[in-house]
């Protein structure tokens, strides 16, 4: 079993016809607005074909790629957190009842999802959020809900964006688990390996053949070229401690300058999990919400406590969200919060780079 | 006794007291939970004080004004300015850049009957505020939420983070990062829902200057951009230009153009 098949350009529409027949929703890479997100695909007409993205900190642009090319874009701001720990909703429901009042659990009634052309560096971002909102008996129903019987079908990275550093993070470009189907584009098709009980049985019904020995080398050959040709690196041999012994770095008074609190990076982060929680009422006053939506350790109410704010100025900010993800999110959850997406460093305004950052701290170790 | 409303009119367009006839939804419920005692806008009866909320739209630019702001303030329990006029003095604000008398003489043809200040002030300058909501012309949801909390003795939720938060909630696609085009959104208040993004478009900052927004390092990401000098004062110096982060640094890049000329 598992033995690498092959699936030709084409047979990518029966793919997507047969997860749509299963009464999957079927999401893919979309370009909307100059960028690309997971939206509803129904045809492989929908994917962006023949399209490459150019990234650079804090720049996007589509730009042409290379003809027939399906998944040549590498990634867009929008990950797939927003699928499962969605940006705002209700989590309950009260009501003035004659006596007392009434709660309801408003747990979403959430569609079944397949997502194609998701890469390494999601699956092990998704892992991260798992461990954070599935953990135990600390079970957050609402992301629960939306994340059982979710189909993966990863695509191996071929070819990276500048920004992209999973090969330091340990988590791609080739995806190691997470997926129902992995598949590495070619020319002509992918070879693709199941990595589910369910991924065997889409791919019985597709009754793929077994790709050739040249197609593995060739697929093989593709993915160890992206690792090696990655352009962006972070050293995280000292961490978590660099970042615990340089709280006092004088780096963090040079990013708090450039950085503008905007809340851009942990908006796009695909692990940044923190949120708010409000009750929003109706106006009659019979009725209120319980609602949750993404918040950012960048804006400064979130720090903010019964009569004082604890991270007062940016650079307390911008310390915080680095120390968390790059540190502290190791003893607190075993990982670090960071899988190398690059996402952050693109999509923030003024392109600030964590990768950057961290080696600019480590220059200045213990030197000031 | 139902708890009394009353909106009041300074210098503005109306736009904001707009709101409360455009919350169609909304409007029976809200009447019969307060009484509209002051509203000139939508009924003509006129009840004088007290008023437990008093909506204020419109900055002051009369000595009239300055001086019925003063007898708003002690009439009322809870006083809310409402848009950008009310609450950093509007577009109108402009004038305290100019010369007012020179103006006065070249639009009117008897100037000698033109009572007005030289500067158009916000409310905040003249009487104390208890809550602001910003935007031009304001949201309705926040203005239903604020008589909603004050109701219910509840702190109204009016948060002060940037744009770009609810922009990436709503899963637009950034102008700036995308694009190249200018946004203020990284220096604005939310409460808009990111409305300019969602339509394609940069934010120009009608909701004013978000918590602790780095004008420094926006000022920097405009000139990167190419917006410099008066074109950088312009964009800042526009709905809420007379708000206190932003007309200090458009008076710095004006200032630093000036020399440089
Ligand atoms: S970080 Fe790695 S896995 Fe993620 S998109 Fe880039 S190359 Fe692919
Ligand atoms: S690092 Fe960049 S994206 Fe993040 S808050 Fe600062 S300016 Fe915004
Ligand atoms: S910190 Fe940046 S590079 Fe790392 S996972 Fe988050 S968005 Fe991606
Ligand atoms: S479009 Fe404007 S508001 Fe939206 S994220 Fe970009 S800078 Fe922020």
């Amino acid at each position: 079993m598992n033995e690498p098949l092959k699936l030709k350009k084409a047979a990518l529409q029966d793919l997507i016809d047969l997860l749509r027949r299963e009464e999957f929703k079927v999401l893919g890479p979309v370009v909307r607005e100059g960028s690309v997100a997971f939206h509803e695909v129904r045809e492989v007409s929908d994917l962006p074909i023949g399209m490459r993205d150019a990234q650079e900190a804090g720049r996007y642009r589509l730009t042409p790629g290379v003809d027939g090319e399906i998944f040549g874009v590498v990634n867009g701001a929008g990950s797939l957190k927003p699928f499962f720990f969605a940006p705002h909703e209700i989590l309950l429901e009260v009501r003035r009842e004659h006596r007392g009042f009434k709660v309801r659990d408003a747990t979403p009634a959430a569609p079944r999802l397949a997502l194609i052309g998701v890469r390494a560096c999601d699956l092990a971002a998704l892992a991260i959020q798992d461990r954070i909102f599935l953990h135990d008996k600390f079970r957050d129903a609402h992301y629960e809900a939306r994340r059982k019987d979710v189909f993966f079908v990863a695509v191996n990275c071929t070819r990276s964006a500048p920004t992209c550093f999973c090969v330091s993070m340990k988590t791609g470009p080739e995806a190691a688990s997470g997926f129902d189907l992995a598949m590495t584009e070619m020319e002509d098709g992918f070879v693709v390996r199941t990595g589910s009980a369910a991924g065997e049985r889409v791919v019985s019904k597709l009754q793929l053949p077994t790709a050739a020995s040249e197609d593995v080398a060739k697929a093989r050959a593709r993915i160890d070229e992206c690792a090696s040709g990655m352009q962006r690196q972070m050293d995280t041999s000292d961490l978590p401690h660099l970042l615990y012994d340089e709280v006092d770095s004088p780096r963090w008074n040079d990013v708090a300058a450039r950085c503008l609190s905007c809340t851009n990076c942990t908006m796009v982060c695909p692990t940044c999990f923190c949120h708010s929680v409000m009750d929003v009422q109706e106006l009659d006053g019979n009725m209120s919400r319980r609602v949750r939506q993404w918040d950012s350790c960048f804006s400064l109410e979130h720090a903010h406590i019964h009569g004082i704010n604890f991270r007062p100025r940016i650079h307390d900010r911008y310390r915080q969200w680095l120390t968390h993800k790059l540190a502290s999110w190791i003893d607190q959850f075993g990982t670090s919060g960071c899988v190398g997406c690059g996402r952050c460093i693109t999509w923030c305004p003024v392109g600030i780079d964590l990768t950057e950052e961290v080696a600019a701290i480590r220059a200045q170790r213990g030197k000031h | 006794m139902k708890p009394r409303i009353a909106v009041f009119k300074f210098a503005s367009c109306d736009g904001c007291q707009l709101q409360f006839l455009n919350a169609e939804d909304e409007l029976l419920t809200l009447a019969s939970l307060v009484e509209f005692a002051y509203f000139t806008e939508a009924r003509s009866r006129a009840l004088d004080g007290p008023y437990d909320i008093a909506f204020v739209e419109g900055s002051i630019t009369t000595p009239d004004d300055a001086r019925r702001i003063i007898e708003v303030r002690e009439r009322t329990r809870y006083l809310v300015t409402i848009g950008a006029c009310a609450t950093a003095g509007g577009i109108q604000a402009l004038r305290n850049w100019s010369e007012v008398e020179q103006y006065k003489r070249v639009v009117y043809p008897s100037p000698e009957f033109i009572s007005t200040l030289s500067t158009s002030t916000p409310i905040s300058e003249h009487v104390k505020v208890d809550f602001e909501l910003w935007g031009c012309p304001i949201d309705k949801h926040q203005l239903i939420d604020v008589v909603r909390s004050l109701l219910s003795r509840a702190k109204p939720a009016l948060p002060g983070h940037s744009v770009c938060m609810e922009c990436k909630r709503r899963g637009n696609v950034c102008v700036v990062v995308a694009r190249g085009e200018p946004c203020l959104g990284p220096v604005t208040r939310t409460g808009c829902g990111a409305l300019c993004p969602a339509y394609d478009r940069g934010c120009y900052g009608c909701f004013g200057p978000a918590d602790d927004a780095n004008m420094e390092a926006f000022t920097r990401l405009m000139a990167s951009q190419g917006i410099t000098g008066m074109d950088a004062v312009r964009r800042l110096r526009s709905i809420n230009g007379y708000v206190r982060p932003w007309r200090e640094t458009a008076d710095a890049i004006a200032k630093n153009q000036n020399q440089n000329d």
